[in-house]
């Protein structure tokens, strides 16, 4: 054996270690990083699982009817999801199998739905008959009912914007109303519910802040938002924001905006202001307004990065083919972006590195570094909508 | 067998719709239009009425829900929206021919229902 057989096979092995090493580490970054996430496939009543990580798509799962308007929740161990639809279909998916393993088609028409704290209950909100049903997670049995009957004559109204609440609870807004309700599902056989009336006209969607403490519907029949401290439900709802128009009156709205939790950053909620192009920005302690930012057009979602140093914003039809990033120590816009035609969503990869948004009308999710606002690749999908990361399992209000 | 008689109705709808626009409504939009406002209808008033025109936060659509109302009602509400409801006007996207076109097609559930 010569001296200069063992220099190579040290340098040889020595080689191979280090291929072997950044091939785990890579392994490594890339299961730290390793995410499911759902789009939603409107027009097929199809879902497509993907990989987040790798930004490639996995399975296609369908038959869940009609998801022209549809939204969903993870299970707190993101093994399964629940995607509410507009046919008021309840379908439960098996992430990892990647087939549907329960549906019910429980209305005739719905708007969302929420996983209680504890993962055993989901609860479907409907537009028709107006109210929400609560079912078993594990079975999708029908627990109970909460009809929203309100006025004299026991009319059901339209439910929007429900949300887990710590201790158990579901907060949603009756659009017809102007109420908000908190449902306290200890017992999800025997819900008691707590009516809050006279909060404003019209909610049209609700968020509640990531920590579980207010809830905020935003109001389409007048100027404002009604906030409730789930705290202190007792002291009602309190108007904020309020004729934030300043009498002028509002564009004609052809898309109502989204609220969740996301609007909530550096201690500051951004907000979109209905009929009008901007987003309003509230500070958090006092909720007085601190900014309107002036933006394309009316904001549908407005959604902070994770760490809260951005918010990025779509827009309702005509001008729906931007995207716009607010800078949020500056309150000012720092990018347009044109992703494609008819921009219906937007969602953080969890390190909020990168953020994917569907182009419905190109049958595409584009996926942009939020560092740069380049464009670093592109997914095929049919009409996608919503698109939703298992980071949201374990958060309240997603 | 209900499939076929729909089927049929259909396709004389289509055959009374050419020869309506040949003879009698000169205004009425060609072809390549009546696909954008098919997709108008379906995506964008789909917004609130359902992409199927079943209803949603806005009333239904559909060829049932519209059958007793009279046309030149709801091509205003179309033009014009409906003051003090979420109906926004559309006069900035359809022409009066347009709106009466789509009208008249949702009263004959030709656009969203499947």
């Amino acid at each position: 054996m010569s001296a200069e057989g063992t220099g190579f096979r040290r340098w040889w092995s020595v080689t191979v270690a280090t291929i072997a090493a950044v091939g785990a580490l890579a392994a490594l970054a890339d299961a730290a990083r390793a995410e499911t996430g759902v789009v939603i496939e409107r027009a097929t009543g199809s879902v497509q699982l993907v990989d987040n990580s790798k930004r490639l798509p996995l399975a296609r799962v369908e038959g869940l009817g009609d998801l022209s308007h549809a939204s969903l929740v993870f299970s707190q161990d993101a093994r399964h999801v629940f995607v509410f639809g507009r046919d008021g279909g309840l379908t439960k998916v098996d992430v990892a199998a990647a087939k549907v393993v329960g549906r019910v088609v429980q209305a005739g028409n719905s708007i969302g739905g929420a996983i209680s704290r504890d993962g055993r209950i989901i609860a479907v909100a409907n537009y028709e008959p107006g109210g929400v049903k609560l079912f078993d997670a594990a079975t999708l049995a029908l627990l109970s009912e909460i009809p929203a009957t309100y006025g004299a004559e026991g009319k059901r109204a339209k439910v929007v914007g429900i949300a887990d609440a710590p201790g158990n609870r579901f907060v949603f807004s009756l659009f017809e109303a102007g109420e908000i309700w908190v449902a306290d599902v200890t017992d999800p056989r025997q819900p008691k519910v707590t009516r809050l009336a006279n909060v404003g006209r019209e909610p049209y969607d609700a968020l509640i802040t990531p920590d579980g403490r207010h809830y905020i519907a935003g109001l389409f029949g007048e100027d404002g938002l009604a906030l409730v401290d789930l705290g202190n439900v007792d002291a009602g709802a309190q108007r904020i924001l309020a004729n934030y128009g300043r009498g002028v009156e509002k564009l004609p709205v052809y898309k109502m905006p989204h609220l969740r939790g996301w609007a909530v950053a550096q201690g500051h909620a951004f907000l979109p202001a209905i009929g009008r192009h901007e987003v309003l920005v509230v500070e958090r302690v006092t909720w007085r307004e601190v900014a309107r930012i002036p933006v394309h057009g009316q904001p549908v979602f407005v959604m902070a990065r994770p760490d809260g140093r951005q918010v990025w914003v779509n827009f309702a039809f005509p001008r729906n083919d931007t995207v716009q990033v607010i800078d949020v120590d500056r309150l000012a816009l720092v990018e347009t972006l044109k992703p494609g035609r008819t921009i219906l969503h937007m969602e953080f990869s969890a390190d909020g590195e990168e953020i994917w948004v569907s182009a419905r009308d190109d049958d595409r999710v584009v996926i942009y570094d939020t560092a740069t606002f380049k464009r670093v690749a592109e997914l095929a999908a049919k009409s996608p909508s919503g698109i939703f990361f298992q980071w949201r399992a374990k958060r309240i209000g997603m | 067998m209900r499939v076929v008689t729909r089927r049929v109705d259909r396709v004389l709808a289509g055959a009374m719709g050419v020869l309506a626009s040949v003879s009698l409504f000169a205004a009425e939009p060609v072809n390549p239009r009546q696909a954008e406002l098919t997709h108008l209808v379906r995506q964008d008033c789909g917004s609130c009425h359902g992409m199927t025109l079943k209803g949603g936060l806005g009333p239904a659509l559909t060829r049932d829900a519209l059958r007793d109302k009279p046309a030149e009602s709801l091509v205003v509400t179309v033009l014009y929206g409906r003051p003090g409801t979420a109906m926004p006007p559309w006069r900035s996207f359809v022409s009066e021919p347009e709106a009466a076109w789509i009208v008249k097609q949702l009263q004959e559930g030709t656009l969203g229902e499947r």
